[in-house]
């Protein structure tokens, strides 16, 4: 049975269906993974055995007729960020390399509860910092479409198991566009979801006012059906917000008529490849002939959001991170003598150079003389950046973007230029400074076969319309169903 | 030149919530350790708090009776600094916005009333605790008592004397007990404060150079640091050097207090907002309602006891200085309606008992129907005072059932006269030597053989009883 080009709810409907069982699809995706991870690294650990025992389970409980969900029985996996209940959780590091958290993440135990598959733990940027997965303690996740090439980040792992078929479909989360820029290197679909809409719990903080769990998936409505599983009031995450559960029931009549897409001009300017600028103008287009009103418009604060980004992002990240202080759980140095040695000694040597870097940086913003300069101040601009949303959205049902200056760059190319690696996130940062969901979905490809995402984001809440507009986008174009030389000749 | 002491008081209080600010585990003191943990108060990766509403609501209690003003938006913020007891390596705590400000509580020292003013109250957590072990020569960790919930009074540098600052505190427990906020058990560390002391010679404006000693948790401590320190900071003066500022550790066994470390490379704790939790907003209806349910405070009780119950001043102070005994007094009071009896039984059998025992009146258990009954008892002339005072130690030590007790013990008053009679000729008989003495003009000697008579009755006479036969007989002679 060849399921490469169906979706997770396509692949639900064929198990309900008994032409295809969740054990089968199970053992599919970790003969896939065999054949391609020496190649793309997207795990950073694989649970086969209980995850076949899992389907099995689930299989059961379809067989005598139960309800689950449409996805019940399908293999996906997790970032491993996101606390499993007895399974190592390493956030990419050495620091956590052998952690085993005694609790689920709350996302964890719904998706559980939906009948979920779980295959293992994806590959990240140490601590979720970082674009391009190179940062990773576990090594560097390649890009499925050119193995010489990243996968993005900090989410790669995640974006790169959906679009090699390591996994149906995966979850991710996204600080600053670590779900959105690897989708959009890696060619697949994913959804930054609004702030306080999925619970944050057992998610390993980064920086916590930022941090959103979502879903990666082979098409957006794959992703809307995860999210609707995910998200939800949860009474253990005091910011996630009462009443924030999704009805995407009204997201798949394939219409963009009449819908109001601004464009922001100041998006398109210096430092974004003509290959993306082209892609994404032309993908306007195509919503414009679907019968989108398209408008351009100017959004000038953003240019800001890169800096006020880091400042707010690495200061909560000093915070959060100091906890790794080898006394409780975690990386514990032998060498040295009394505690301030295994504090240092710990940090050291458990955390790797971009962390550090942040950890730094963050501290430095926080630090008195300096809070009012660099850290307020990016406070401030954050509150600019919300108004600036505001105010386009009382114009435009969404926003229309690149989401990633470039394609897929080489491994190696931006690892000694931090600040250019920064840069990368222009696009993605201003929507986690103001908590507003986007999704990426594949726009077009690069002279270098390399995939192009575009961005969609809308205000608060908004996610069903912009659903909306990426399924329309899908239904009238096949991006989202061209498949890397990898996965191309009956690999699945 | 004369000086003038100033000290300045950062007291700790646990709170007596439940469970602890953020999560569900308990807050009870002394549990093996780590056992009253979870992933949240462990900041384990991922973990979130969630706030316990019993400690805002502690919070505006302890804020309304000591005259704050309410915050009605209140934030949290991160106070960071590594230390193995706390394991987030932050503490939650409230910088910028604490709960309550600009309050003030009236003290008195001989017969002088004076205010301090409150400069703020703000919530935070607990850190847990390094245990030195000698043998092993390593240090383990409880974090049994992370996360347990504290309010941080601050006062302002309104003290002039160590005497100032004990009369303080004592009103600032009472308050805090009473309130039911905190159980203040200054040996359990319940009750623990940060005292900054400063000399200025007297008329001089600016204050002093302050030191400060962490951590107090005794008053005799309190009271003894304050005056070495005033004293160690005088006498620098006084040879021309300058006080600096520092921390000092006051060790109760050299009554002396140690340089720790000095300001100059104090710590920077990088606060900023907590973003893990949101932003509590007070209501009027809320501040009114906790105003309107707050327990009748010690001072108000004092002055009831005087004049709805007729206590002595003397008596309804010491009542009063424990909120137990207070209860005790007016739910004993409620049932049996005999204050001057419920008053006469704790001022002298339980004052007694409680010093004989060592116990703390917030330590006692004892339940006032069963005060109320024994009381009745005596009143009906069922038993006498001393077998009252018998049973009462009974009730005390072993928790027994007044009434049941007599009965079981044959402890009921004979108010049989004959048998009474009968016992007293024979005692007579029996103690020529007593009663010679009795008519020889020894007063004393009456009393012997009225002893000699309850001794042979077991005590369980009625005593008037006793001395009227005996003198009839007596003098019959």
């Amino acid at each position: 049975m060849d399921f490469s080009n169906k979706t997770a709810l396509e692949i639900g409907q064929m198990i309900k269906n008994k032409e295809i069982s969740s054990v089968e699809i199970t053992k599919q995706m970790f003969e896939n993974i065999k054949k391609t991870e020496k190649n793309i690294n997207a795990y950073i650990s694989v649970f086969e055995d209980v995850a076949v025992k899992e389907a099995e389970k689930v299989q059961a409980e379809i067989d005598k007729g139960e309800e689950i969900s449409p996805l019940a029985g399908i293999p996906m996996a997790v970032k491993d960020n996101i606390c499993t209940k007895g399974y190592n959780t390493t956030c990419g590091s050495k620091m956590l390399e052998n952690f085993v958290p005694p609790y689920n993440a709350t996302v964890v135990d719904k998706l559980k509860s939906a009948g979920a598959v779980i295959l293992g733990k994806l590959n990240m940027d140490e601590f979720a910092m970082g674009g391009s997965t190179e940062t990773s303690y576990f090594g560097t996740a390649k890009n499925p479409w050119d193995s010489e090439r990243v996968t993005g980040g900090s989410s790669g792992g995640s974006a790169a198991a959906v679009a090699a078929e390591e996994a149906i479909y995966t979850l991710g989360s996204d600080t600053g566009g670590s779900i959105r820029q690897p989708c959009s290197f890696c060619g697949v679909s994913g959804i930054k979801p609004t702030y306080g809409s999925v619970s944050r719990y057992g998610l390993v903080a980064f920086a916590s006012s930022l941090d959103q769990i979502g879903p990666v998936g082979r098409d957006i409505k794959d992703c809307a059906t995860v999210l609707e599983i995910i998200s939800g009031h949860d009474v253990k995450d005091s910011t996630s917000i009462k009443d924030s559960s999704f009805d995407f029931s009204k997201s798949f009549d394939g219409s963009v008529k009449g819908l109001k897409i601004g464009i922001p001009k100041n998006y398109f300017g210096e430092g974004l490849d003509s290959d993306v600028k082209d892609s994404v103008l032309k993908s306007a287009e195509t919503l414009k002939s679907l019968g989108a009103d398209i408008q351009e418009f100017e959004m000038p604060v953003v240019d800001y959001a890169i800096p006020a980004y880091y400042v707010v992002a690495c200061a909560e990240a000093s915070s959060n991170l100091s906890r790794y202080d080898g006394i409780k759980y975690g990386y514990r140095s032998d060498k040295g003598d009394g505690i301030l040695d295994v504090f240092y000694n710990s940090r050291s040597e458990g955390f790797g150079m971009e962390v550090k870097r942040r950890i730094m940086l963050g501290s430095f913003v926080l630090s008195s003389g300096y809070y009012d300069a660099y850290y307020k101040k990016g406070l401030k601009v954050r509150g600019l950046i919300k108004n600036s949303f505001d105010e386009a959205f009382s114009k435009y049902d969404m926003i229309l973007s690149p989401t990633a200056p470039t394609t897929a760059f080489k491994i190696g190319e931006n690892t000694s230029d931090p600040l250019k690696m920064y840069l990368g996130d222009i696009y993605t940062v201003s929507v986690n400074l103001a908590g507003i969901p986007a999704v990426n979905i594949p726009c077009g490809f690069g002279k270098n076969g390399m995939p192009i995402g575009m961005q969609l984001i809308g205000k608060a809440f908004s996610e069903p319309v912009l659903v909306k507009a990426a399924y329309a986008f899908q239904l009238n174009t096949d991006f989202h169903l061209k498949k890397p030389e990898i996965v191309k000749g009956g690999l699945a | 030149m004369n000086y003038e002491t100033v000290v300045g008081l950062e007291v700790h209080v646990e709170l007596s919530t439940k469970s602890k600010i953020f999560c569900g585990c308990t807050t009870e003191f002394g549990g093996e350790p780590n056992t009253h943990v979870c992933p949240v108060c462990t900041g384990m990766p991922g973990s979130l708090p969630v706030m316990n509403k019993g400690v805002v609501e502690f919070a505006i209690r302890a804020g309304i009776a000591l005259n704050c003003d309410i915050t009605r938006y209140n934030k949290f913020d991160r106070k960071n600094y590594f230390y193995p007891d706390l394991p987030k390596a932050y503490q939650v705590s409230q910088l910028y916005l604490p709960i309550c400000q600009n309050g003030k509580v009236e003290i008195e020292v001989d017969g002088e009333k004076k205010y301090i003013g409150i400069h703020e109250i703000h919530m935070e957590e607990d850190a847990g605790k390094l245990i030195h072990d000698p043998w092993d020569d390593c240090t383990l960790v409880d974090y049994n008592r992370c996360g347990v919930p504290l309010l941080e009074i601050v006062s302002e540098p309104d003290f002039r004397s160590a005497d100032e600052v004990i009369a303080y505190l004592t009103k600032l427990r009472d308050i805090m007990m009473y309130l039911g906020v905190s159980d203040c058990k200054m040996q359990e560390g319940s009750m623990r404060a940060d005292v900054n002391v400063s000399v200025r010679p007297i008329g001089q404006k600016e204050f002093g150079t302050r030191s400060e000693m962490k951590n107090m948790n005794s008053f005799k401590a309190i009271y003894r640091a304050i005056n070495f320190e005033a004293k160690r900071q005088i006498e620098i003066l006084e040879e021309g050097g300058k006080v600096i500022q520092e921390t000092r550790r006051w060790d109760e066994n050299k009554d002396a207090s140690f340089a720790m470390r000095s300001k100059e490379n104090a710590q920077d704790y990088r606060y900023f907002p907590e973003p893990d939790l949101l932003p509590i907003e007070i209501s009027d209806e809320w501040i009114n309602d906790v105003k309107n349910n707050l327990p009748e405070l010690p001072e108000a009780k004092r002055a009831r006891y005087i004049s709805e119950f007729g206590l002595t001043e003397y008596d309804a102070g010491v009542i009063t200085s424990a909120k137990q005994l207070a209860y005790l007094f007016e739910d004993t009071t409620a049932i049996c309606k005999k204050p001057k009896e419920a008053c006469n039984l704790i001022m002298g059998e339980l004052m007694r008992l409680l010093s004989e025992t060592s116990t703390l009146p917030e330590d006692i258990k004892i339940d006032p129907k069963k005060v109320a009954d024994l009381i009745n008892l005596i009143i009906d002339g069922k038993i006498n005072r001393n077998v009252g005072k018998e049973v009462f130690e009974e009730i005390f030590r072993n928790d027994v059932e007044p009434v049941k007790y007599v009965e079981e013990k044959g402890l009921l008053m004979l108010n049989d006269d004959s048998l009474v009679s009968d016992t007293i000729d024979k005692v007579i008989a029996d103690n020529t030597k007593g009663v010679e003495d009795f008519k020889g003009g020894n007063e004393k000697a009456f009393g012997f053989l009225v002893g000699q008579t309850m001794k042979a009755l077991k005590g369980k006479a009625n005593p008037q009883a006793v001395n009227k036969i005996l003198k009839e007989k007596l003098q019959k002679l």
